[in-house]
């Protein structure tokens, strides 16, 4: 467990002789894998090495250089730092790539991904299909030389602004008022394509169940419209009877190439957006990209800026925390008052932000070296009367109100079991890995920030149940007003931001991967620079969107009606599921 | 599920009970007009805030804390007679520190010799496409654009403001953001003070 750096550099080249080289560009860590050793190197490295924790996979498109890059960002559940790997193979179509599936069933969704944004091809993936843009769908957004509709220039600032504004209304571009672009020859009225036809073809591949009743098989649409996916969600489920056999969640409805979006702007611009991600937890956000940049920049946030980022961070942890024990207990039939009762709390937190950083939801509140502002008056005796007083009072109320509940109890224990090694092995992150029996917590494996000043346990639950996770929420919910309460308390004086203030930040090229555990999961932001004033990647590691890798074998072999039970358990957000 | 089945319902529903209690014992003692004072709202949202809290928008209003944000303004200074003049000099700073590119500027120039001045011949913010971060205010070397605090902003159409929409004059930004301005003076008034010590 007690492993540095150094000597997993030296042990993972004497080990792979001829499979691995350093990644030697400027400001590049890790290691260049060919592309043929990738399924035994990746074998090895989960079985000999421990590192059984797939955080994160993405690609980069190197344009310019002719060649696709596949980055694979590697961690052991004991701790410590990870493992970084890519793979690169020339920018000619068809490109492929071995699949990692059969050795980290966790990849399944990013590389879907990355196949549906880059257009990489997954060779014996099990599952190969578009993720968030839908079938049929023109091109592979995320790479360079893909246009969207109304593409004005390759990056922001645009050029039409300023000095010489013409004020046009994009929508007034189009005869329709939106933003569709067909390609060149496409007749939509002539299309007899369908869409549904490669989903449908997937959910019918299950194991026959030869033993009992042969009764008929139905595929059931749940959403995308239905109030209990927290969003614009859908799941399609194979159903024997009651029983779930196969299911297959489908997201990208709420899609807005985020990434994209992130690659065009410049850095500071991107912090807004993070908010708009997981909405619910808009400071985690700031921080994880934040941390990112600052670790391309050098720059060490003050003294002061560190304690108000994990006070911050914190409280974001309980007001997330308090809107899913609302949300599930909605899920699990406690129609609104539970709900309430978590949100006039969540409220007082709310408030609190609206004083800091001038917005209840979507915060902006973190600068590269620091934070936007300082408390204003008052704010600290407000942290402190919620903090030391009533949350610790009112968790207890709401503990009381729903732990001991006949219903909950029969709803929950038992229900939607994701056993420890399935949890590693779906790259389950957060409370849902925590509820399995994993005592994996970003804030103790890696500590950021200042994190390791603090004392808290890492909360766990063995039972990786329904009722598990909601407990596991509860307890995080204690441990975050430990951590807060500590931070109160050290706070120290001094300025709030570690450089002048620029509204645009000169990043020298690089890598960095800066990881966060947020309220729902481990939260990545992967951002390559190469001095420009705009980011030549950013790829956000969502953990909802990760998570959901495991909700098919959650279901499977559950009742239908269990469904969005263990759905609400997960704890998604659209906004960060779908990007 | 210890001895009774049934104990752990009946324990969460007193709490909802006393919480049903607490709330009309708390609204009485207001005479049922909780937030209609300073002092209820102070109450609101305080520790000791008890029974459900919900205030009645829109007859009831929550003051909004002096660093809340949406839609930019631009801040003019008055002269003695009532002239107003921009703070904004057409830096281009706004449009190019903006997320989404809601900012268009056109810059004044000089008719007689072309160059350009710093004062904005037109200037539009596309405040549909706002998403209300607050950058543009936040890197303004003038003090010139500034977030408002009037939130209540549905309509049927689609807005665009011009610049006669979009200016406010100084003494709404103070009455808005007093502290912020006061702080904001006092630099303003040391960078003048350095510079004229300079100058002699």
């Amino acid at each position: 467990m007690e492993t540095t750096a150094p000597v997993q550099i030296l042990d993972l080249s004497a080990r792979f002789p001829g499979v691995i080289n350093p990644d030697t560009r400027a400001g590049y860590s890790g290691w260049i894998v060919n592309s043929t050793d990738l399924l035994p190197f990746a074998t090895a490295l989960r079985n000999e090495l421990d590192y059984d924790y797939l955080s994160s996979v993405t690609a980069v498109d190197y344009l310019p250089e002719g060649k696709m890059e596949v980055v694979y960002h590697v961690y052991k559940t004991a701790g410590g730092a990870g493992v970084v790997f890519k793979i690169q193979v020339p920018r000619v179509d068809p490109i492929e790539i071995p699949s990692l599936v059969s050795i980290y069933p966790g990849a399944e969704f990013q590389e879907r991904e990355a196949w549906d944004l880059f257009g990489i091809k997954f060779t014996n993936h099990p599952d190969l299909r578009r993720i968030l843009m839908w079938e049929g769908f023109a091109g592979h957004p995320m790479r360079k030389d893909w246009h969207e509709p109304y593409f004005e220039e390759d990056a922001k600032p645009l050029k039409s602004r300023w000095p010489d504004g013409k004020m046009i209304m994009a929508e007034s571009k189009n005869l329709y008022g939106d933003n569709i672009a067909y390609p060149d020859g496409f007749n939509p009225e002539s299309q007899t394509f369908d869409p549904e036809k490669a989903l449908y073809e997937a959910l019918r591949r299950y194991q026959k169940d030869e033993t009992g009743l042969d009764t008929d098989h139905i595929i059931v649409n749940m959403g995308p419209q239905h109030p209990s996916t927290h969003g614009v969600f859908r799941v399609a489920v194979v159903l024997d009877g009651e029983k779930i056999i196969n299911m297959k969640p489908v997201m990208g409805y709420l899609h807005r190439n985020h990434e994209k979006i992130g690659e065009r702007n410049t850095y500071i611009m991107n912090m807004p957006y993070t908010d708009r991600l997981d909405y619910l937890a808009p400071m985690s956000n700031n921080f994880g990209y934040a941390l990112a940049v600052e670790k391309l920049m050098n720059v060490k946030p003050t003294e002061r800026a560190e304690y108000i980022r994990v006070i911050m961070a914190e409280m974001t942890r309980i007001s997330n925390h308090l809107f899913l024990i609302g949300t599930l207990l909605n899920d699990l039939g406690a129609y609104f008052t539970p709900m309430l009762y978590a949100l006039e709390e969540r409220e007082l937190i709310l408030d609190i932000f609206e004083a800091v950083a001038g917005s209840r939801m979507m915060c902006n509140y973190f600068r590269f070296g620091g934070v936007a502002r300082d408390f204003p008056e008052g704010t600290l005796q407000k942290i402190k009367d919620l903090f030391f007083e009533r949350l610790p009072r009112k968790i207890e109320e709401i503990d009381r109100f729903l732990s001991e509940n006949e219903i909950i109890r029969s709803r929950g224990i038992g229900q939607g079991v994701l056993t420890a090694e399935d949890a590693i092995k779906y790259s389950a992150a957060g409370p849902l890995l925590r509820a399995s029996g994993i005592p994996y917590d970003v804030r103790r494996a890696e500590p950021y920030s200042i994190y390791d000043r603090f004392e808290f346990d890492v909360v766990v639950r063995t039972n990786g149940d329904i009722y598990d996770r909601l407990m596991v929420r509860f307890d995080e919910i204690r441990q975050s007003i430990r951590i807060i309460q500590q931070a109160v308390k050290q706070l120290p004086e001094g300025p709030v931001m570690a450089l002048k203030p620029m509204y645009q930040v000169r990043v020298p090229p690089g890598e960095a991967y800066g990881r966060v555990e947020g309220p729902k999961g481990e939260l990545g932001f992967y951002v390559i620079s190469n001095g420009k004033p705009s980011p030549w990647r950013y790829h956000v590691r969502a953990p909802s969107f990760i998570n959901l890798t495991a909700f098919g074998p959650m279901c499977v072999g559950q009742k239908v009606a269990d469904v969005v039970a263990v759905l609400g358990s997960i704890d998604i957000v659209l906004g960060e599921v779908d990007r | 599920m210890s001895d009774m089945y049934g104990k752990g319902i009946l324990k969460g529903l007193s709490v909802s009970l006393k919480r049903f209690i607490e709330t009309y014992l708390d609204n009485l003692s207001w005479l049922g007009k909780r937030y209609h004072t300073d002092k209820g709202i102070a109450h609101w949202g305080s520790k000791d805030a008890r029974g459900i809290f919900t205030v009645q928008y829109p007859e009831e209003k929550i003051p909004v804390p002096e660093e809340f944000r949406v839609i930019p303004f631009l801040v003019y200074d008055e002269g003695p007679n009532g002239e107003k003049t921009l703070r904004c000099t057409s830096c281009g700073i706004c449009p190019k520190v903006c997320p989404p590119q809601c900012i268009w500027i056109v810059r004044s120039t000089d008719s007689a010799t072309g160059r350009p001045i710093p004062d904005p011949a037109r200037f539009y913010i596309d405040v549909d496409i706002c998403m209300n971060c607050g950058l543009c205010a936040e890197f303004c070397p003038f003090d010139a654009i500034k977030m408002d605090h009037d939130y209540e902003l549905a309509s049927f159409h689609r807005n665009v403001y011009d610049i006669t929409r979009l200016s406010k004059s100084a003494r709404y930004y103070e009455s808005i953001r007093p502290v912020n301005a006061r702080h904001e003076e006092a630099a303003r008034a040391a960078k003048t003070a350095s510079r004229t010590g300079q100058g002699e």
